[in-house]
């Protein structure tokens, strides 16, 4: 049944969804023998089904092979560079309603949203920490946080950084171009869930609720001439499993589409909120993390793979050396910690608040060489 | 008479290019020792930072090779060109525009452009190429300065998968020749130089050794071996025996 967009959504011809959820609707992950998981192991080219069998329970008890197997894959395209960053949350207004959000629109929590002068005062303050990178974010909201907004805040962040992302909500393809041009190159959209039942469920309102909208995102912004795009599930929300699938077969599928593309995945799971301290990632623990991440290392061994402030430090350290490639660093989750006083509530809350300098040192310690930028603007 | 080429209006001695993208940065200059190396290459993109930039690690006598790594077309890889004349003083330029993310194979087609423009920019245009003939004559006569053919796909340490091809290379293309990407071991990069390649450049196979130094020295010693006999000719090796009588000993 096609989902009835709202009239300012572009709708473009493509077959990326019905490709991803042909294959994840039907996976039965029950299937997969530790035979299958030693093949996939072992195999040069992963393949869809050494990929299902990476992820399936089966493979829980070989997660030091597979960890092995993927530490060489990230060492072979990205040898001992991991990637420094940080978000700055512009603006936590939303109009939709995702239960388990911290910014959703029912939450009574301290909404703002910074002028101009107010970011580019964030934007020196994390400038000083030696960054080089740096992501913004905004709540979903069109009429608080418009196109025109978010490209005048990329061009006060050009002056200052090498490398801008933005991960906002889903925009049209003329919308990714006009912030192309201000100097943002990488999108990161959230499916959040690829299942469509749990998606209609947990998106009750708002632009977010339309699903193909958003599983479309990425190809918009790639036909909008951005570089790169980035990718995620929120673990915990549907069955990471499939999620997990689901996500790595998006990329897959685009990347044949659209080759010359960079990509790159998140592993985020489920954190309690300011409204809700009680929301967790259910059944999946750090093993099951591991577990996920490798995978993708093994089956996508040319993504960036960030790995998130949710996660304690020593995980994020190890992560690093194994599969991840990008790190957050000196992060904060609300609007506008860095140089004024707080004025808006957090997103969720982080279990990680290293600045960057005791990352960096973190890193070194272990023989992994931090980079601040490996980009330019061309 | 010592044993040199030239790359533009460069002599060089040692035919062993490091890659410089994958290390810890310490490790770098005793790397770069061991390996005996003259020229180092690493990506425009990664000296673009102000924060432990690649460049304060590489001693002052090495010659930095920018490449144009993120260049999707011609005019990007003129550009990082470019941007990388300013920030580094370079006038080689190692070209690389690559169209996939996944394999990283590179595109002929545009680096052929690619050279033209760079070498109408007063560049001494280096590209990585895909070992085709017909290619690396249009890259001659565009400007190139050499010809850098790929063994195996970047990263892979498979050798000397193209083997065959870079060989037609060598004995058509009037440049020096420099096998890059996917030699993984010193052996293989000994057998390009027993083919005859001018030179053999490594990145992959010695950051991700687990003795980096040693690794560099053994790539050192395996280029040195190699480019020894091939001076020195090797003696042909028979499938069938030699007859004692020869079938046209009968000739007056």
């Amino acid at each position: 049944m096609q989902e009835k967009y709202f009239p300012d959504m572009e709708k473009i011809e493509s077959d990326i969804e019905n490709k991803i959820l042909k294959i994840a609707d039907n996976i039965d992950f029950s299937q997969y023998s530790e035979n299958d998981v030693k093949k996939a192991i072992k195999t040069e080219n992963c393949s869809i089904q050494d990929f299902c069998a990476l992820i399936s329970p089966a493979a829980k008890k070989f997660i030091e092979e597979i960890a092995t197997k993927a530490k060489s894959e990230r060492e072979r395209y990205f040898g001992k560079n991991v990637y420094f960053f940080t978000p700055l949350y512009i603006s936590n207004y939303c109009e939709n309603h995702c239960i388990y959000c911290g910014f959703n629109c029912k939450n009574n929590i301290k909404r703002a949203k910074l002028d101009l002068d107010e970011i580019e005062n964030e934007l020196i303050a994390i400038k000083k920490t030696g960054l080089e990178e740096i992501l913004i974010l905004t709540g979903e909201s069109r009429k608080m946080s418009d196109v025109n907004y978010i490209a005048n805040a990329t061009k006060l962040a050009k002056k200052y950084f090498k490398n801008i992302g933005l991960e906002i909500y889903p925009l049209n393809t003329n919308e990714y171009n006009i912030l192309h041009e201000s100097g943002a190159d990488y999108i990161t959209v959230f499916q959040e869930t690829y299942d469509k039942k749990e998606y209609t469920k947990n998106h009750l309102k708002g632009h977010k609720s339309i699903y193909s909208y958003r599983i479309n995102a990425q190809e918009r912004a790639l036909k909008g001439n951005m570089r790169g795009a980035g990718f995620g599930a929120l673990l915990g929300l549907g069955d990471y499993k499939k999620d997990t699938l689901a996500t790595a077969l998006h990329i897959h599928f685009l990347q044949k589409k659209y080759p010359k593309s960079e990509f790159a995945v998140s592993v985020p799971r489920l954190r309690p909120t300011i409204a809700n301290a009680d929301i967790n990632p259910k059944n999946i623990g750090e093993l099951e993390l591991l577990q996920i991440m490798c995978a993708y290392r093994i089956f996508l061994p040319y993504i960036n793979m960030t790995i998130s402030t949710r996660e304690r430090a020593e995980f994020r350290n190890n992560a690093v050396k194994i599969a991840a490639t990008k790190i957050s660093a000196g992060v904060s989750t609300g609007i506008g910690e860095h140089a004024q006083k707080k004025e808006g509530d957090n997103q969720f809350e982080i279990a990680d608040p290293r600045s960057v300098e005791e990352i960096y040192t973190a890193l070194k310690n272990i023989d992994m060489q931090p980079v601040m930028n490996e980009y330019v603007w061309v | 008479m010592e044993d040199k080429f030239k790359i533009g209006k460069y002599e060089f001695k040692s035919r062993f290019i490091l890659g410089s993208g994958k290390y810890n940065l310490e490790l770098i200059k005793s790397a770069i020792e061991n390996a005996n190396a003259e020229i180092i290459t690493m990506a425009l993109r990664r000296i673009n930072t102000d924060t432990d930039n690649i460049l304060d690690y590489i001693p002052k006598n090495i010659k930095i090779l920018p490449n144009t790594s993120g260049a999707r077309n011609s005019d990007e890889a003129l550009r990082i060109a470019l941007i990388a004349r300013e920030l580094s003083n370079a006038d080689m330029i190692k070209i690389e525009v690559i169209k996939d993310s996944k394999y990283l194979l590179p595109d002929n087609y545009e680096t052929t452009k690619a050279v033209e423009k760079l070498a109408n920019n007063g560049f001494i245009p280096m590209p990585y190429m895909y070992p085709d003939l017909t290619a690396a004559r249009d890259m001659q006569n565009a400007g190139a300065a050499c010809i850098m053919p790929l063994g195996a796909p970047i990263g892979t340490n498979k050798g000397l998968l193209t083997k065959d091809f870079i060989k037609i290379l060598i004995e058509e293309i009037d440049l020096p020749i420099i096998v890059d990407a996917g030699i993984g071991k010193p052996s293989q990069a000994a057998e390009a130089m027993e083919m005859g390649a001018t030179a053999v450049m490594a990145n992959t196979a010695i950051a991700t050794s687990s003795d980096i130094n040693n690794m560099a020295k053994a790539f050192k010693l395996a280029i040195e071996a190699g480019r020894l006999a091939y001076l020195s000719k090797f003696g042909k090796v028979n499938n069938l025996a030699q007859a004692s009588s020869p079938l046209t000993g009968f000739l007056r």
